[in-house]
């Protein structure tokens, strides 16, 4: 029996290592792919090349267009999101009756359900239009149509996570607070946002992740055409939807222009892996206060 | 007179805490023995030690022997689930699984792989008869077991307790989450259970521990302080101690 | 003004304010549903759910897409709820001591946050390439199984921590073995939890279009795929597909598509809420 139970518990543990599988895989596919890019592309002319033209006759492979597009939405998308997410945060939990609170809050997650392709719909055919009403000089495909239903569709994480951490803050902060006369203003901003800082800046860090990594939303209502511009009016293209471009497309594999997706990927990948282990050890040094 | 259950010198380390210290006892066989003292003096941790319940805590550490029925039960090659079949326990608040009496009784044998029909309905019977509860369940088995009120529920866990047959009972404060009378059903069981077992039962009331027990164990931060036949330990302690514990003074 | 006031006009101020994003945040959901229905509703009809594409959008239906969509759901769960029950079990109840697990769990983390169009590289190279699965449902399936992976191992988790402890110790009591503790207690006591999370899981599954655009499935499939090597396209890239055409009418046949494609999603995250809450009520341990 005690044989059995070692089985048992090897084949579960095999099971659970098959996200390391998943990890070395994506380490393995990305650095071999760029190393046979960065074989003939160099780092420097990658980093450093004002164009990003892989596709065309005339090559240029600077990744800084690329880079441009997708900080552009992203900085669009939190500009919206965190304002609006941190308020929606600290009204439900400072002002907002309980039951309110426990009927909004799944509510607000239904946007976060909704699947991406949805949303590039919406930007393409009721936010642009909407836009270009107020800035005609508006271009059929921008950055900020794009950026805007994006911000809307991070606000749940925003909100959701930040309002978990000013729900764990303790109710004795809370009452020193009003027991001097403060309004609830006053104590959300001076005491209680302080206090939840470390999980609302993790929300936050979850939140612009979310906005780099995102491809449909981009692909349909952003254009797809690479632009080293900080003009929110035009079109850009981002790390990912280049991505989906070249797979869209006939490209031919082991060229190089098949590498530059993996190269764009790789890209992205060092993005986001900072930006997460950076939220991490955020919430593991600062998140233990209130245990 | 051979003893069922012997403890030689044991010694209980959590990490660097020393909660057991140097406790030994002899116990007869179809005995009642009460452990009786403070929250928080190793009455609760001694009476794990003797179904290795402890085990799986980090940082246990034991050193002595455990013996029942002349064999120490933390040799190495003794297996820990035979063991349990043996030496069966009941805590403090009821948890039954979430299943249906029947299930919750037969679970058991169904784990030792017995799933016959015959055996298992017989055992059911027996069992809840043993616990005083057959009257009470028979006529619906397949009701689930959280649906008994709380006293109910702790007859069911010593039914299922019992259903393995075993010779040594231990039980864990059981009457401590129960009503007055769900109590006195309680200790009645005890009393009819011994003619077949061995029981021990930690309790922190010690006019339960006076009614139901023929020897009682007094513990006090880890050590056996006095150990002796309960009319004695309630009527004439030798230690100070005791004697404070047990009019009140300090507990 | 004194001080007082003019803290309580912030206030006031606020809660207002407090209440218009909510509001705000809540009626673009509305907006947004709406908008979609009213150009999409009218389009949707037996002939548009049971015919192929085509280049004339009146003829054009979501056939293919759909049945896509119901393969890939199948195999993916199929592949991903095996090996996150069983990861989430091992991490949970084995786990806890030893330094494989920590290492174990640092590295789900991290594979939850990576970009889902990462996970179509992984997919592509790995199962595409190497392993000769091509643009099929399989390498699709394998691709979203990875990807949904981290969130299966973490709500089977919290599913299992849920279950309370006095219920493993009766067991344990009785003499049974860990493994025989875990699949007749814990795992059908924690299996409300679990299951809530697999259906969460797979419509996220669902709603996904980049990594299996990058996989290799295609955006014009003319074709129904009768078997998981066999090439196919999903609701979203089907969607993707008509959204990306600048005729109206393909803008009428996403809406439809989207249409559909919320109802399956709106249906199994209702299924698992309702799962969940009737769980919740469940344990009063």
């Amino acid at each position: 029996m005690r044989r059995k139970e070692k089985f048992i518990e090897a084949l579960l543990a095999l099971c659970a290592g098959i996200s390391v599988f998943t990890t070395v895989g994506i380490l393995y596919v990305l650095v071999s792919e760029s190393y046979g890019f960065f074989a003939t592309v160099p780092l420097s002319e990658f980093l450093t090349d004002d164009q990003w033209t892989p596709l065309f006759a005339d090559q240029h492979f600077g990744v800084m267009p690329l880079v441009a597009g997708t900080l552009l939405t992203t900085v669009i998308a939190i500009a919206l999101a965190l304002p609006v997410g941190l308020t929606i945060a600290i009204y439900l939990n400072e002002y907002a009756h309980p039951k309110l609170r426990k009927s909004v809050k799944p509510a607000l997650e239904v946007l976060a359900a909704i699947p991406t392709v949805v949303y590039g719909y919406f930007a393409l055919t009721v936010v642009t239009p909407f836009l270009q009403q107020i800035f005609p000089e508006l271009a059929g495909f921008s950055a900020l149509s794009a950026g805007l239903v994006m911000g809307v569709m991070i606000i749940p994480i925003i909100s959701s996570l930040s309002e978990d951490a000013l729900f764990a803050v303790p109710k004795s902060l809370r009452e020193a607070s009003y027991g001097m006369g403060a309004t609830p203003f006053q104590t959300s901003f001076k005491v209680l946002v302080p206090a939840a800082s470390s999980g609302i800046i993790v929300s936050v860090i979850l939140a612009i992740s979310r906005a780099v990594g995102e491809t449909m939303i981009v692909a349909i209502a952003a254009g797809q055409q690479p632009n080293l511009t900080a003009n929110p009016f035009v079109p850009i293209e981002t790390i990912t939807t280049y991505i989906v471009q070249v797979s869209t497309g006939d490209v031919e594999r082991g060229s190089l222009e098949y590498k530059t997706i993996f190269a764009a990927g790789i890209t992205l990948f060092i993005f986001t892996f900072i930006l997460n282990n950076i939220s991490f050890w955020i919430k593991k040094k600062f998140l233990q206060k209130y245990e | 007179m051979s003893y069922k259950l012997e403890a030689e010198n044991i010694n209980v380390h959590y990490g660097s805490n020393h909660v057991i210290k140097n406790v030994s006892m002899k116990l007869q066989p179809n005995t009642v023995t009460a452990f009786i003292g403070p929250s928080g003096c190793g009455k609760s941790t001694f009476l794990r030690c003797l179904n290795r319940m402890n085990d799986y805590i980090d940082l246990f550490h034991l050193d002595g022997k455990i013996k029942v029925d002349g064999k120490n039960i933390y040799d190495k090659k003794v297996r820990v689930e035979e063991l349990r079949k043996q030496i069966g326990m009941v805590f403090q608040k009821p948890n039954p699984f979430p299943k249906s009496i029947y299930e919750n009784v037969v679970y058991g044998l169904r784990i030792q792989g017995i799933n016959k029909k015959s055996i298992l309905d017989e055992t059911v019977e027996r069992s809840l008869q043993q616990a005083a509860l057959w009257e009470e369940v028979k006529d619906d088995l397949k009701k689930s077991a959280l649906q008994l009120s709380g006293g109910q529920q702790q007859r069911l866990c010593i039914a299922r307790t019992l259903a393995t047959n075993p010779t040594v009972l231990l039980m864990d404060e059981p009457a401590s989450a129960l009503d007055p009378i769900s109590t006195s059903k309680v200790e009645e069981l005890i009393h009819d259970l011994k003619k077949d077992l061995t029981i021990i039962i930690v309790t922190h009331n010690m006019q339960q521990a006076a009614r139901v027990s023929d020897t009682t164990a007094f513990f006090y931060l880890g050590d056996l302080v006095e150990m002796d036949a309960t009319k004695v330990m309630f009527t004439n302690p030798r230690e100070t101690q005791t004697q404070n514990y047990i009019t009140g003074r300090f507990g | 003004m004194s001080e007082v006031n003019w803290n309580r006009i912030k206030d006031r101020s606020f809660k207002y304010f407090g209440i218009g994003c909510t509001v705000f945040g809540l009626s673009v959901l509305v907006v947004f549903l709406l908008s979609i229905i009213i150009q999409g509703v009218a389009r949707i009809d037996w002939d548009f759910i049971t015919s192929m594409p085509s280049r004339f959008a009146e003829k054009a239906g979501i056939l293919p897409a759909l049945i896509g969509t119901l393969w890939i759901l199948v195999l993916t769960a199929a592949i991903s709820i095996p090996i996150g029950v069983a990861s989430g079990v091992y991490l949970e109840e084995y786990g806890k001591k030893n330094r494989f697990a920590k290492f174990l769990e640092i590295n789900i983390a991290n594979l939850a946050g990576v970009p889902s169009i990462i996970y179509g590289l992984l997919g592509l190279e790995i199962f595409g390439r190497i392993m000769a699965m091509g643009g099929s449902i399989l390498a699709g399936s394998c691709t979203l199984a990875l990807l949904i992976l981290p969130v299966v191992i973490v709500s089977t988790r919290e599913a299992i921590k849920a279950v309370p402890d006095t219920l493993r110790q009766a067991s344990y009591g009785l003499g049974a073995s860990k493994w025989q503790t875990l699949s007749r207690q814990v795992i059908p006591a924690s299996a409300g939890g679990i299951v809530t999370g697999i259906i969460l899981a797979i419509s996220r599954a669902i709603g996904e279009t980049a990594p299996l655009i990058v996989v290799g499935a295609l955006v014009f499939v003319p074709f129904v795929p009768s078997g998981p090597m066999d090439q196919f396209t999903v609701l979203p890239i089907q969607i993707f597909n008509w959204v990306s055409r600048p005729e109206k009418e393909f803008g009428v046949n996403a809406a439809a598509a989207i249409i559909i494609l919320l109802l399956v999603t709106f249906v199994m995250n209702g299924i698992a809420l309702y799962l969940r809450n009737r769980w919740q009520k469940k344990i009063k341990w």
